[in-house]
């Protein structure tokens, strides 16, 4: 058994119109940067679970992911493993 | 007095905020975002609402506005200016103010009255208040948590730079009558010098009998009598 | 001018091919497709197809609802802009108009419950602002299943933030509304969202395109996919599939861009630039387009490649179905497009010429020069068949109604504890977990906030009020619909005359389910005449609404819910009464008698889980009596509260007027001798009743006075300090307990179902 961190990006889905997103990018022009043609905003969760394998802790964020993190009608979802897994006692 | 109140885009307590100043004798004029200079004015208001949607951060993208240079110039130069809730997070965002507003600690936009004591009845937004005096005003906020890190806390509280906190009937500060979670019930700071302030609820929905309490009222008797000793 | 015939178009590269299955997927009956063959005299294109489907869908078309819409009764003097604008408008006094309309957006609801509220309220906005008024309350009108379930729990908690941040975000307070949870509802929340909105009467703008050449533009946001076919996805049953294959269809809302529009279209309005404006809401740039042109008697022309797009690569057909929120469609005078562009650049936002006002009676598209569509615009806009079905009662409803309650009027245990019981349902306790989320005082004109019988927002400059409530109990509805609807219009008068507020004129959102089922269309139909009854005899006609049929998952419907916006006038805002009692030692008056009904009751419902029975008869003579009665104690000045009697009983009432908003409550001691069961005395939801609080000097005035309207009146008890306690005996019974359980019951009721630590999903 060990401890995994795993990083969940949350996405709204392409097609939708991210509001958040519009403001940016229309603020970053004000400030002066050009050629910025799109800007999307999403979040990041980490999540440090204990698992027997890689493949079972990136199954469980997945279930985790569908049920409750991402709201399946407006938001898309990737998960990653970040850094080292650490061996935990058991 | 000349009384300027600030509108970004989704600014919407910028007309109630008018309606106030101009209530107790101000002269009072909108001065967008995109406008520049406020050598002309006495007072600078910076009103609630949800610039910029609130996106990003709230008040993260209205502190990039034009205007704000001047208002930052004001104040460092002693103006008074006075920022209501969205206006609050916009002085800290800013660096007016110390700390920043987090998430209700609810995790729910929150819209009631409450109980605010007076701190320090010798500012120059409060000298028309008794020092301990219970204000009934209304609150209208989803990111009203106010905190900064522990330094920053420390020294508000030993410089007496609250000025109101949440407490209830009795007049205490306890955990139900905090609507937010702010650290040890903080509802509105100044900074150092004592001609910025801060503060989440809407003292300028407080000026008539009619609409539930007029409590609002002496905060902005306050502003005009400063200018006239001054 | 005949009708034109449509011109010869070729069909469009990449266009599927019109089958008889790709028609019945746009939900044309063949009737439907052989109407349109003949209104364009060949075979339409893809993209016209398209536009005919949703100009033609329940949504936009009002097909299944027009006949029976036309039965109701929507002139007075004081009706300004009837049904078939954007909104009803009346006049309010000292030159003011008041705009308002009520609508919904349950279908999006119920997929996505945060945007689908959200968007519902920028759509009514939009509906007020765009007919020149500034909008200065919102109210929400909503129903859910009951609460222990874990997914009901999310649409609600979904649908209140949608609602509270979109309106915080554009500023407007929302002062009023209410929620039924029931069973009867699951699987289909119904989200109605009303918008009232202020001017001066010189102010009104309609929405039509007059002036040949007169430039049209898209104003505020880009045109995405958003909702493509929303229309006609609202005229649609939801089915266990509709999770998936309905992803495309939910809007974003965008509540920031909203605010800027609406700072833009009034201004735009005030400048004199255009002649005309409409909001894209359903079926957007086509509904918009059409309309505009079919009010106007002229035709238009618009070029697709003009149109500014958010996505890359859409077609015709998308960008004219596509309900991308936040957009208007302006047509400006002729020369004076540079203005219109000016004045949306301040606020940020986008304004490009897209088509022109013609002379020819036509809705034409082009793509890159090229016609895509051409179709006389008249038979396109009044063209659509409206239908009459067949209305037969339900068996099973009969059955229900005449159900034999007598073993469910023996208390279980005792009555303070099926008092507590009540006070603690979530249809009877505290909504303040809803209205705490909403924005009640921005704009610094709300007189009466949410909690109370109706909101109220004063007029500035003048010494007048406005007040709104909306208002109806499905389950009565339900159990017999003309009935039920007569009571929604009647809770509605009582609850603005318990403010001050003279009742007006009304709104109205028909919530149904699928009208082609014949127990269904009967309820329509004896629920619009019930409709009819009550506001022909208060005098408050119907400036217009909303009609959302097809209410229905697997085949069962919601109970028939139509929805009353109502809105009323106060005079002066020193007359305004509030519910909550005043000052202990005060006497409490019941005006209006119990008849002793007892069906489709809280009670019943939360006791019995039945909704059963007859539900309480509606006297109209005599509510408008009481009406009245009221409003001359209002105006006399001799009261010191009014709250009307409805879900949970006149023991319910008396709750919320000893309790308030919970800040300083009051003891009740009140005593009655009425021949009823002790069940039907407390807790009977009998029609035609208002508690009303006075200074004893004043009892005799108002018994007098209810007395000159011929209204039963009774003093039955006084109002006691807290620590009194809250007593109400009747023949054969009691309740009695500390106001802090009374408290306790309903203020934490939602909360503790709500906020309680997870785990709890069921």
């Amino acid at each position: 058994m060990s401890q995994y961190r795993l990083e969940v990006r949350v996405k709204p889905r392409p097609g939708l119109l991210d509001p958040q997103g519009k403001a940016i990018h229309h603020s970053l022009n004000s400030l002066g940067w050009e050629g910025v043609n799109d800007v999307r905003v999403g979040k990041a969760i980490y999540i440090d679970i204990d698992a027997e394998s890689a493949d079972a802790a990136l199954e469980a964020a997945d279930a985790m992911c569908r049920k409750l993190l991402a709201n399946p009608v407006t938001e898309d979802f990737e998960v990653s493993m970040v850094g080292t897994p650490e061996k935990t006692d058991s | 007095m000349k009384v300027a109140v600030i509108t970004f885009p989704g600014s919407n307590c910028d007309y109630d905020l008018f309606k106030a100043a101009q209530q107790v004798g101000g002269d009072t004029t909108f001065v967008w975002h995109r406008e520049r200079g406020l050598k002309n004015y006495d007072v600078v208001l910076l009103p609630g609402g949800f610039s910029y949607g609130d996106y990003l951060r709230a008040g993260a993208i209205a502190r990039m506005s034009p205007i704000m240079e001047d208002v930052i110039a004001f104040a460092n130069s002693g103006g008074p200016v006075l920022g209501v809730c969205n206006g609050f997070q916009i002085l800290c965002e800013s660096g007016l103010l110390p700390g920043a507003l987090m998430h209700n600690d609810s995790l729910k936009f929150e819209s009631k009255d409450v109980l605010l004591r007076v701190e320090r009845a010798d500012t120059l937004f409060t000298s028309d208040y008794d020092p301990g005096q219970i204000l009934r005003i209304p609150i209208a906020h989803g990111e009203g948590n106010y905190g900064a890190d522990t330094e920053t806390l420390a020294t508000l509280e030993a410089e007496g730079r609250v000025v109101f906190r949440y407490v209830n009937a009795a007049g205490e500060t306890s955990e139900e009558a905090n609507p937010n979670g702010s650290w040890q019930n903080i509802a509105g700071i100044t900074n150092e010098a004592g001609n910025v302030l801060g503060m989440m609820p809407h003292p300028e929905r407080a000026m008539e009998e009619l609409l539930g309490s007029t409590d609002g009222v002496a905060l902005f008797t306050s502003m005009v009598a400063s200018l006239q000793t001054s | 001018m005949t009708n034109p015939t449509a011109m010869q178009v070729s069909p469009r590269e990449g266009d599927p091919e019109i089958t008889a299955e790709v028609v019945a997927d746009h939900g044309l009956s063949t009737d439907e497709f052989e109407r349109v063959q003949r209104i364009m005299g060949r075979d339409p294109t893809f993209t016209e197809l398209g536009v005919f489907s949703a100009m033609w869908s329940e949504h936009c078309g009002y097909k299944n609802s027009k006949r029976l819409l036309r039965l109701l009764p929507t002139k007075a003097p004081w009706v300004i802009q009837g049904p078939g604008e954007n909104a009803g408008v009346i006049d309010v006094g000292d030159g003011f108009a008041l705009a308002f309309k009520i609508e919904s957006h349950n279908h999006p609801s119920a997929v996505e419950p945060y945007q689908g509220a959200a968007t519902g309220v920028g759509g009514i906005l939009r509906d007020i602002f765009t007919m020149g008024a500034r909008p200065v309350a919102v109210l929400d009108s909503l129903r859910f299943g009951d609460l222990d379930s874990g997914r009901v729990r999310y649409l609600f908690s979904g649908v209140v933030s949608g609602v509270g941040d979109y309106g915080n975000c554009v500023g407007i307070p929302n002062i009023g509304g209410e929620v039924q949870f029931d069973r009867g509802y699951e699987g289909n929340p119904i989200v109605n969202a009303m918008c009232l909105g202020l001017m001066k009467h010189e102010d009104l703008i309609t929405a039509s395109a007059t002036g040949t050449g007169s430039p049209l533009m898209a104003v505020g946001a880009r045109t995405g996919r958003d909702g493509i076919h929303g229309a006609t996805f609202a005229s649609e049953e939801l089915s266990e599939d509709s999770d998936e294959s309905s992803r495309p269809q939910v809007q974003v809302g965008d509540p920031f861009t909203e605010k800027l529009l609406l700072e833009a279209s009034l201004e735009l309005i005030a400048s004199g630039a255009i002649s005309g404006i409409q909001d894209m809401g359903a079926a957007g740039i086509t509904s918009s387009a059409s309309e505009m042109a079919g009010r106007g008697g002229s035709g238009i022309e618009l070029e697709m490649a003009d149109v500014p797009v958010r996505e890359a690569g859409m077609t015709p057909y998308e960008i004219l179905l596509s309900e991308s929120q936040e957009r208007m469609l302006v047509v400006a005078h002729p020369g004076r497009e540079h203005e219109v562009q000016a004045i949306l650049e301040k606020w940020e936002l986008e304004a490009e010429v897209i088509g022109r006002v013609t002379d020819d009676g036509k809705f034409r598209i082009l793509e890159h020069g090229q016609v895509v569509a051409d179709i006389p615009a008249l038979p396109l806009t009044e063209g659509c068949p409206t239908y009459e079905r067949e209305g037969i009662e339900s068996e099973e409803i009969i059955a229900l109604r005449e159900m034999d309650l007598s073993e469910h009027l023996i208390p279980e245990g005792d009555l303070t504890r099926s008092f507590l019981l009540l006070l603690a349902s979530p249809n009877v306790a505290s909504k303040q977990w809803i209205y705490h989320q909403y924005d009640s005082t921005v704009r610094t004109a709300t007189a009466v906030r949410p909690g109370g019988d109706s909101g109220v927002i004063r007029i500035r400059g003048t010494n007048r009020a406005v007040a709104a409530t909306t208002d109806c109990n499905g389950r009565f509805v339900y159990l017999e619909p003309r009935t039920g609807a007569m009571a929604a219009v009647a809770e509605a008068a009582r609850n603005l005359v318990c403010v001050g507020a003279l009742p007006t004129a009304i709104t109205n959102n028909l919530n149904f389910g699928n009208p082609l089922k014949p127990h269904i269309y009967f309820q329509l139909r004896e629920a619009v005449l019930g409709m009819r009854d009550a506001c022909g005899a208060f005098e408050t006609p119907v400036t217009g609404g909303n009609v959302s049929l097809f209410n229905e998952t697997d085949g069962s419907a919601i109970y028939p819910t139509p929805v009353i916006g109502m809105v009323g006038v106060i005079d002066d805002v020193a007359k305004i009464t509030r519910h909550a009692f005043q000052s202990a030692g005060d006497d409490i008056v019941l005006l209006g008698t119990n008849s002793g009904e007892f069906g489709g009751s809280e009670y019943l419902y939360v006791t019995a889980d039945l909704v059963a029975g007859q539900p309480p008869s509606v006297d109209l003579e005599g509510e408008r009596a009481l009406q009245q009665a009221v409003l001359k104690m209002n105006h006399e000045g001799v009261l010191r509260s009014a709250h009307d009697c409805s879900e949970g009983g006149l023991a319910s009432a008396l709750a919320e007027c000893a309790l308030g908003n919970g800040d300083s409550p009051f003891g009740v001691d009140v005593q009655m001798d009425e021949d009823l069961r002790p069940v039907i005395a407390l807790f009977g939801e009998s029609q035609g009743r208002i508690v009303v609080s006075c200074s004893p000097e004043n009892t005799e005035t108002v018994l007098a006075l209810a007395g000159r309207y011929d209204v039963a009146a009774e003093r039955i008890g006084s109002v006691s300090e807290v620590g009194s306690g809250f007593s109400i005996k009747v023949r054969d019974g009691a309740v009695s307990a500390t106001v802090s359980d009374v408290a306790d019951a309903y203020f934490r009721a939602i909360p503790g179902i709500m906020d309680a630590p997870s785990g709890s999903e069921a």
